[in-house]
C-alpha cells in the first residue's frame, strides 16, 4: 500500500510538470525566452514515478530534457523558471539555461546536453557511495537514442563489472530527434542490449505513474540487495517535438491520437479514485499545481538580469579571475 | 548571379558534388529525418539536419548515399575514414562542434595520421561538416567554436567560411580535397546572404581574402567576426580611419602571405576571434605576425577574443562573451593614436 502523503505528492508533481511544460510551450510560441527549449510532455509519469522511489539526497543525472526531472527531484519552481528566463536568480545563475537545469543540493549531479554523458557520471557517484559505504540511490535518466552511444555502453559495462547498484532509466519515448525508435533499434526490445552485460533489466509502462513507481522501488531494492546495476526501460510517447519549434512532420497524427489514449495525465486522473482521491481532492491538487506554476512564471519575469561580467565567475574553484578576461 | 543564403549555398555545393562524383556520400543524425515513418506522407526529409541545410538530398539521391545514423559519432566518423581510404568521399555531419569530444579520437588519431604514419601510401578524403558559434542562446554545450582544437592537429585541414560565396566555393574544394577537412558552419550566418554565381568555381583551400582594402589598421577577422569588422570599418570610415579587413577563410593551411602583406602595409593589427583566447587562432596569428613581421609593426598586435570561460546562456553574459563591434572600434582608435 502506498501512503496517502505520497499519493498527494505524486499527483501534485505530475500536474505541476504538465502545467509547467504547457507554459513553456506558450512562451516558446510567444518567443518570450531565448534559446532552445525541450519539453517533456508525455514523460511526467516517468519523472514522478521514479523520483517517488527516491529520497531528496539520492543522486540523479538528467539531459537537455530535464524540466520534469528537476521539478520531481524538488528543485524550486521559481529558480527553474528564472533560469530558463536567463535571470540572475536562476538555479544556475543564468549560466546554464533550459538545457542545464541542475541543483546539486537537491541531488542533481547535472543535466547534460551531450547525449549519453550522464550514465558514466552517475556510475562515479555510485562508486563513491560504494567506497564510502553510504547508501544513496544513484539513477541516470537518458533517452532511447542514447543507447547507441559508446559512453552509455562503457558505463554499463563498468557498472556490471564493479557490482555497482546504480539504476539506468531509459525513457523510450518513440523518437530520438526526428528518427523513430522502431527504426533505430537493432534488438526487438530496447532493453535487450543489456544482455551483452548480463545486466538485469525490466520494461515498464511509462505512462502509468504508479507502475513506474512500483518497478523503480523494487529495482532499487533488488539492485542494493544483489549489488548489481539494473536497467529500467519505460515506454511512453514524446508528444512534444524534439524542441519547441520542431515541425514534427515525422510524427503521424494517427500515432499521436493513439498515444493520447495513454496520456500519463489522463491515466493519473482516471486512477485517482482508486488511490483514494475524490473529485474535490483532485481539483484542489490541480488548482494548487496550476497556481504554483503561474506564480513561478510571474516571478521569473520580474527577476533581474545577470551583469555581463558575471560571465567571468566560477570557471574554476581557485583561479585568478582577472586573467579570464 | 543569384542571391543565396549560406544555408542554400552549402546545400547547392552538396548537390553539385553529389552529381559530379558518385563516390560522395553523406552521413549524420537526422540529415534526412523521418526514418522509420516512410510509409506516411510528408515524413521524408522531414528535417535536413537541425538547420535544414541538407534538406532534399535524401529525396534526390536516396538512402544509400544519404544515410541517417544513430547517435554514434565515433562509429560513423570511423566508418567515414575507412570508406574514404577505400574510395568513397564521405561527408559526415557533426551536429554541433561541441560534440567533437565524443568522436575526437577518430579525427585526431586516425583521420589525421593515416597518411603520415602508414608511410604516405594512403589518403583520407573526408569532410566533417559541423556547426559552430555563440549568439544563439544555446548555452555552454551548443555554442563553442573550437577552431583551434582541430587546427592544432597536423593532418587535418580547417575551413570556416563567412559568406555564402565562400561557403559554396570552399565546400566544393573541401569535398574534392584528398585530405580530411573540417568545414565549420556558423549557426548565426546560415541565413545571411550574398551574391553567388551559379557556376562558381571551387575556391582553393589556403587562400585568404581581403574583404576591404584600407591603409591605417589591419583587422584579421575569423568567420562571423567579419560582420563586426565590417561594421566597425564603416563607422571608422566616417572619422577618416581606413581599415583593411583580412578574412583568412581557411586556418589550416593558413594564408600567411596575405596576412603579412597587409601587416607590412598598415603596421597595426587587430585579430578578432570568437573563441576562447588561450592557444587560439588569435594567439597563433598574433604570434606569427610578431615572429615574421616584427620590424613592420608600429604597435603590439591586439587580440579581441572571448574570455577564458565557457559560453554562458543568459543574453547579457553571452553578449559580453562575444567580441563586439564596439570593442573593435575602441581597439582601432587606440592603435590609430600610436
Ligand atoms: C553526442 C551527441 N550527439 C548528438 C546530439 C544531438 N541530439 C540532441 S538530443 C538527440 C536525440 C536524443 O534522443 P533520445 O536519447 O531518445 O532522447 P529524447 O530527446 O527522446 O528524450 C540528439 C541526436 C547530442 N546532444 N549529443
Ligand atoms: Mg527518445
Amino acid at each position: 500500500m502506498i501512503e496517502k502523503e505520497k499519493i498527494n505528492w505524486i499527483y501534485k508533481k505530475i500536474f505541476t510538470i504538465r502545467f509547467f511544460e504547457e507554459r513553456i510551450k506558450k512562451i516558446a510560441k510567444e518567443k518570450t525566452v531565448p534559446g532552445y527549449l525541450h519539453t517533456c510532455i508525455g514523460s511526467e509519469a516517468i519523472c514522478v514515478g521514479v523520483m517517488a522511489a527516491l529520497n531528496q539526497d539520492d543522486w540523479i543525472s538528467s539531459t537537455y530534457r530535464n524540466h520534469g526531472h528537476a521539478i520531481a527531484k524538488g528543485c524550486e519552481l521559481n529558480e527553474i523558471t528564472s533560469e530558463i528566463y536567463g535571470r540572475k536568480t536562476g538555479i544556475c545563475k543564468g549560466r546554464g539555461g533550459s538545457m542545464h537545469i541542475s541543483d546539486f543540493s537537491k541531488g542533481m549531479l547535472g543535466s547534460f546536453g551531450i547525449v549519453a554523458a550522464g550514465p558514466a557520471v552517475v556510475l562515479g557517484a555510485a562508486l563513491q557511495e560504494k567506497i564510502n559505504k553510504s547508501n544513496k540511490t544513484c539513477v541516470s535518466f537518458f533517452g532511447d537514442g542514447a543507447i547507441h552511444n559508446g559512453a552509455f555502453h562503457e558505463a554499463a559495462g563498468l557498472a556490471k563489472l564493479w557490482d555497482i547498484p546504480m539504476i539506468f532509466v531509459c525513457e523510450n519515448n518513440g523518437y530520438a530527434e526526428a528518427t523513430a525508435t522502431d527504426w533505430h533499434l537493432n534488438t526487438k526490445e530496447l532493453s535487450d542490449i543489456t544482455k551483452a552485460y548480463d545486466m538485469l533489466s525490466y520494461i515498464g509502462d511509462g505512462n502509468n505513474v504508479f507502475k513506474v513507481y512500483d518497478i523503480s522501488k523494487k529495482a532499487i531494492n533488488e539492485a542494493k540487495q544483489k549489488n548489481t546495476p539494473i536497467f529500467l526501460e519505460f515506454k511512453n510517447y514524446r508528444f512534444s517535438g524534439q524542441y519547441e519549434g520542431d515541425t514534427q512532420l515525422y510524427q503521424p497524427q494517427e500515432e499521436i491520437d493513439k498515444a493520447k489514449q495513454n496520456d500519463p495525465i489522463k491515466l493519473a486522473k482516471e486512477n485517482s479514485s482508486k488511490y483514494g482521491l475524490n473529485k474535490n481532492d483532485l481539483e484542489k491538487i490541480i488548482n494548487e499545481a496550476k497556481e504554483e506554476v503561474d506564480k513561478a512564471f510571474d516571478f521569473a519575469d520580474t527577476q533581474p538580469w545577470p551583469q555581463p561580467e558575471d560571465a567571468l565567475e566560477e570557471v574554476y574553484v581557485n583561479y585568478p579571475v582577472e586573467i579570464n578576461r | 548571379m543569384t542571391i543565396k543564403t549560406v544555408k542554400d549555398a552549402i546545400n547547392d555545393a552538396l548537390v553539385q558534388s553529389f552529381e559530379e562524383d558518385k563516390n560522395v556520400i553523406l552521413m549524420g543524425e537526422d540529415i534526412a529525418g523521418g526514418k522509420g515513418r516512410e510509409q506516411y506522407q510528408g515524413t521524408q526529409d522531414a528535417w535536413g539536419g537541425p538547420f535544414g541545410v541538407t534538406q532534399g538530398l535524401y529525396t534526390k539521391f536516396g538512402g544509400e548515399r544519404v544515410r541517417d545514423t544513430t547517435i554514434a559519432e565515433a562509429g560513423f566518423f570511423g566508418a567515414a575514414i575507412g570508406a574514404a581510404m577505400t574510395g568513397l568521399r564521405p561527408i559526415v555531419e557533426l551536429m554541433y562542434v561541441d560534440f567533437a569530444g565524443v568522436c575526437f579520437d577518430q579525427m585526431m588519431n586516425q583521420a589525421a595520421k593515416v597518411r603520415y604514419m602508414f608511410g604516405g601510401k594512403q589518403k583520407v578524403p573526408m569532410v566533417v561538416r559541423t556547426v559552430v558559434g555563440a549568439g544563439f542562446r544555446a548555452g555552454s554545450e551548443h555554442s563553442q567554436t573550437l577552431y583551434s582544437l582541430y587546427t592544432h592537429i597536423p593532418g587535418l585541414k580547417v575551413v570556416a567560411p563567412y559568406d555564402a560565396y565562400d561557403a559554396k566555393g570552399l565546400l566544393l574544394s573541401s569535398i574534392k580535397d584528398d585530405d580530411p577537412v573540417i568545414f565549420m558552419e556558423h549557426k548565426r550566418l546560415y541565413m545571411t546572404s550574398c551574391e553567388v554565381p551559379d557556376d562558381l568555381k571551387p575556391i582553393p583551400l589556403g587562400k585568404g581574402r581581403i574583404r576591404r582594402e584600407g591603409s591605417d589598421v589591419t583587422i584579421i577577422a575569423i568567420q562571423r567576426m567579419n560582420l563586426f569588422a565590417e561594421e566597425a570599418a564603416d563607422e571608422l570610415e566616417k572619422i577618416n580611419i581606413s581599415c583593411e579587413i583580412v578574412d583568412p577563410r581557411t586556418y589550416s593551411p593558413l594564408d600567411e602571405e596575405l596576412i603579412f602583406q597587409s601587416v607590412k602595409k598598415t603596421g597595426k593589427v587587430i585579430v578578432v576571434d570568437e573563441s576562447n583566447p588561450k592557444c587560439s587562432l588569435a594567439s597563433e596569428i598574433s604570434s606569427l605576425i610578431s615572429e615574421k613581421c616584427f620590424s613592420d609593426l608600429k604597435a603590439a598586435v591586439i587580440k579581441i577574443t572571448a574570455p577564458h570561460t565557457p559560453v554562458p546562456f543568459s543574453p547579457p553574459m553571452e553578449d559580453f562573451y562575444i567580441p563586439s563591434t564596439k570593442k573593435i572600434i575602441d581597439a582601432v582608435k587606440k592603435l590609430k593614436d600610436v
